[in-house]
């Protein structure tokens, strides 16, 4: 299981990578090894406004439906095209392949609210 | 409490995820639904299916009452054949679906759902009491057995490493008593997968030796243990029906695609009267497979459209992993079930575009 340094993470088990202004927002190895192989994404349309807390979009495995949760409030500038034709990816790759969206934050203080990755590590080690 | 199978180490052992399954603690996936579900249609897959109950009927007015508790016409039974029936209540709706093994001429052995086994024998006890059908005795065996399900192009060459019964004597729906792995076995040449296979039952301390002679035999054809989620897959895409989805007490035979196992012309039998004046009068809805048009999984309990009006519900879906479509059943209205017609499926507040396809939906998948 992997837990890169240089990303935030949230409870609901998406990633953050944080770069001037811009978040790229993805699932978490935790999420995807949980969910099993996952067939399908929805994503939504560049210029979407999202909600931190907010479902944005929905991966689906053979079994179950997730919808997935915007880490932080912004613009969608941004979204990752070749991944609902290679839905695969969320299990194959889940921190640079199967990155979802990228949004313009609109409130950096949001990002107070993440955890980091031994945070998160230790959080996940508490739900297994 | 959950209950367990004589598996359950194993199962452990191998970091199989568990989860509930009506008050089973059973296994969904051991390395993935995809992973196993192909094992099953190029090679092999072994399940665990010992969650299944078991119910002996016995003596000589046993064919009397079990012509009186199911649908199907068991007098057509010979003896080392199986038979897929049901056990309807008198307003039509189902108790269970089961297979019944017929053993004797007065012995016979029906295999029922997990979740239904204590419901079904509580329900033939009834039966049995409010009856006349002297000299009739029911034992519930659901404790003694387990049972294994061997499923796939491999099965025979697998299991025949393990067993000196001639295998190729087994016809579908057939089953002989032999041994397997050294252990007394029912080998029955049926399953639940639209592939050739076995279903096996034996005592349940013997659970852990035959599996493991199972997997060591089949290693070189690539064998795998399967979970629930594949069986779900497998099944779908064969379009058999599940209790709690196709089927239920609120679901009748007939509307379930199951107007073949209900044999009119045997005789009175629970629920005959109620599926006799539906037949007349024409099911409200019928039982159809989906492919989606349009990129999108159905689920169970969407709602099906024809135009803007809903026109039936989505009973099971998922991902064909052979297909790679979302495929479904669904219960429909008569006129939007033929094949071919075009209907919607509300995934999300969206409509997204399927049709009525030929079933199994996996009939041409290897050509």
């Amino acid at each position: 299981m992997e837990f890169p340094e240089e990303l935030k993470y949230t409870a609901e088990h998406e990633w953050v990578l944080f770069e001037a202004d811009v978040a790229t927002i993805g699932i978490s190895d935790f999420a995807q090894d949980a969910l099993g192989d996952v067939v399908f994404v929805e994503l939504p349309e560049v210029g979407t406004q999202i909600e931190a807390g907010k479902p944005f979009g929905v991966v689906e495995s053979v079994k179950a439906v997730s919808d997935v949760y915007a880490p932080l409030s912004g613009e969608v500038v941004e979204v990752n095209a070749e991944l609902p034709d290679a839905p695969e990816m969320v299990n194959t790759s889940p921190y640079e392949d199967a990155w979802m969206i990228k949004i313009k934050v609109s409130d950096q203080a949001e990002l107070e609210s993440l955890m980091d990755a031994a945070a998160y590590q230790e959080f996940c080690e508490s739900e297994h | 409490m959950l209950k367990k199978t004589p598996l359950n180490r194993i199962h452990r052992d191998l970091a199989a995820r568990m989860v509930d399954f009506g008050g089973w603690d059973m296994p969904v996936q051991y390395t993935g639904v995809i992973d196993e579900h192909l094992a099953t249609r190029e090679a092999a897959g072994l399940f665990d299916v010992s969650h299944m109950g078991e119910v002996e009927v016995r003596g000589a007015g046993a064919l009397a009452y079990i012509q009186h508790l199911t649908i199907n016409d068991a007098a057509r039974l010979e003896i080392g054949q199986v038979q897929y029936s049901a056990i309807c209540y008198p307003h039509g709706g189902i108790v269970d679906d089961v297979t019944l093994y017929r053993f004797a001429a007065d012995r016979f052995l029906f295999c029922v759902n997990a979740s239904n086994a204590d419901k079904d024998y509580a329900w033939m006890e009834q039966v049995l009491e409010e009856g006349d059908f002297p000299d009739v005795e029911l034992r519930n065996l659901s404790d003694d057995y387990a049972q294994l399900a061997l499923q796939g192009p491999a099965a025979e060459t697998i299991l025949a490493r393990l067993t000196t019964h001639n295998l190729k004597d087994i016809r579908y729906y057939h089953f002989a008593e032999g041994q397997v792995a050294g252990v007394p076995t029912i080998i029955s040449r049926t399953g639940y997968t639209g592939e050739d296979g076995f279903e096996l039952y034996f005592a349940a301390e013997a659970a852990e030796s035959v599996w493991t002679a199972l997997m060591a035999a089949g290693s070189e054809e690539g064998i795998k243990p399967c979970g629930l989620g594949a069986r779900d897959t497998l099944r779908l895409e064969m379009k058999f029906a599940l209790y709690g989805h196709e089927l239920s007490s609120e679901i009748s035979p007939l509307e379930a695609g199951l107007g073949w196992i209900t044999k009119f012309d045997k005789g009175d039998f629970i629920g005959r009267d109620a599926l006799l004046k539906q037949k007349e009068k024409g099911v409200p809805r019928r039982l159809a497979g989906l492919v989606m048009t349009d990129r999108g999984i159905p689920r169970d309990g969407y709602p099906v459209f024809a135009g803007e009006e809903q026109v039936g519900t989505v009973t099971s879906g998922t991902m064909s992993p052979c297909l790679k479509v979302g495929i479904a059943l669904a219960l429909v209205r008569p006129e939007c079930s033929g094949v071919g017609k075009e209907l919607s499926i509300g995934i999300r507040n969206r409509q997204v575009a399927c049709r009525v396809a030929k079933t199994p939906f996996i009939k041409n998948w290897r050509d």
